[in-house]
């Protein structure tokens, strides 16, 4: 039973308290982070597919090249370096910034396909009834659009909440984090925190993977 | 402007956790590429048992962020950083390589096993030379986008001391103590890498689309 000695120790009413409380900062962090990159992804993405010369390709580079830069990379950066040029954030506006800029890119891109996947003969048929480009864009596309990007935002969003880990680098106070406090303690508590922090990042994402799985079964 | 003596004076750290990245990056994809065909096939294979293994493993590990696995790997194992890094990209990789197996897979009708099994062929062997080759062609291009993202995610190493770019990075800024030149020069250093990638990708998904 020396095996299960370690877990007993772990597990305790405090441990899970402190846990749940650094879960709660990774899920805040999470869906700020969401949000905000929904709304400049949204911009990003609405201004690359309606073609508009220079600021398309502008745009272009600047996602492509976020999009294949490491994530930890980009929150190093934020905290580490951006001080040096004068902007010095905190901790968590740190972590946000930078999950923000790496996620805006990629929701930008999912919300571009989104949109791609609209079919022509749609803004054909909005402009000959008379409305103009953005109001085609506003009442016709975008309506459509956004129901089929729902199951990838929020397949987006759980990968998100994987990547908010990320910033213990920076030391966010999030699960991981508190985890790690955890088992500083005594090397044998290693396993045990792990075992539980593994799981409760997992039925969190499952539960959303169910949910986007759901959505995409609806729709097709 | 980006002051290049940094780049100049550390280029043999730069080149050194390049190399490392590289190195890491394709043994992990090797090594996932295997374990992720492996529980492909134990997602389909007509005993029950063997596929609630596979869809454990694939469920569990994608919904668990890469970096816990690295720091388990790492500490639960007796390993160097660099093992213990690669052992834990492996295992998360080889659960996304595992689905975009599946799929491939999947898409190839029904009746090309059927086929093969009355030829004579075992399951094993209709699987290994009939399946697989033509599963192969749509697996290629997801593969690709997994083989980015291990490249990516392959900074990991250097939160457990792995002697990646990004490690490499982090002791130059450690020396220099101008972190905006050094990591601007890291991530240039990983855009070498995953651009050319990226643009592969997008071609052969190109391809893809118009020869079906």
């Amino acid at each position: 039973m020396d095996f299960l000695a370690p877990f007993i120790e772990v597990y305790t009413l405090d441990h899970f308290k402190f846990l749940l409380e650094g879960f709660w900062v990774t899920l805040k962090v999470a869906a700020i982070s969401i949000v905000l990159s929904f709304i400049i992804g949204g911009i990003v993405g609405t201004l690359r597919y309606a073609k508009i010369p220079v600021v398309s390709h502008i745009l272009a580079i600047i996602v492509e090249t976020i999009r294949n830069l490491p994530l930890l990379l980009i929150i190093f950066f934020t905290y580490f370096a951006l001080p040096e040029i004068g902007i010095e954030m905190e901790i968590t506006t740190a972590a946000i910034a930078a999950l923000t800029v790496f996620e805006s890119a990629m929701l930008s891109e999912i919300i571009r396909s989104g949109l791609n996947s609209i079919e022509k003969g749609q803004i054909e048929a909005g402009r000959s009834s008379g409305l103009n480009y953005i109001q085609t864009l506003r009442y016709i596309v975008m309506p459509q659009a956004l129901r089929r990007m729902v199951p990838p935002i929020v397949s987006q969003f759980i990968s998100l909440l994987k990547d908010t880990s990320l910033a213990v680098v920076i030391a966010l106070p999030d699960l991981l984090h508190n985890g790690q406090i955890i088992y500083a303690q005594k090397g044998s508590y290693v396993i045990p925190v792990f075992v539980l922090v593994a799981f409760m990042y997992f039925i969190v994402n499952y539960a959303l993977s169910l949910v986007a799985r759901r959505l995409e079964l609806r729709q097709s | 402007m980006l002051d290049f003596s940094i780049l100049t004076n550390n280029m043999d750290s730069y080149i050194e956790g390049f190399k490392i990245t590289i190195y890491a990056s394709l043994i992990a994809l090797l090594c996932s590429f295997l374990l992720g065909t492996l529980i492909a096939v134990m997602r389909i294979a007509p005993f029950k048992p063997l596929n609630w293994l596979g869809t454990a493993y694939v469920e569990f590990i994608r919904n668990i962020p890469v970096l816990v696995i690295v720091f388990f790997t790492y500490l639960a194992g007796n390993f160097g950083g660099m093992t213990a890094g690669t052992i834990g990209l492996t295992v998360y990789t080889a659960a996304f390589i595992a689905e975009a197996i599946r799929a491939g897979i999947m898409s190839v009708p029904k009746g090309q096993m059927e086929a093969a099994r009355s030829s004579g062929l075992s399951y094993g062997q209709a699987m290994r030379l009939i399946i697989l080759p033509q599963a192969i062609k749509i697996v290629i291009p997801p593969l690709g986008n997994q083989f980015i993202n291990l490249v990516k995610n392959s900074s990991l190493l250097a939160v457990v001391a792995g002697g990646d770019l990004m490690y490499q990075g982090d002791l130059i800024n450690a020396k220099t103590f101008s972190p905006f030149d050094t990591y601007i020069i890291v991530g240039l250093f990983y855009l070498i890498l995953t651009i050319p990638l990226s643009f592969g990708v997008g071609f052969l998904e190109k391809r893809l689309a118009r020869s079906n």
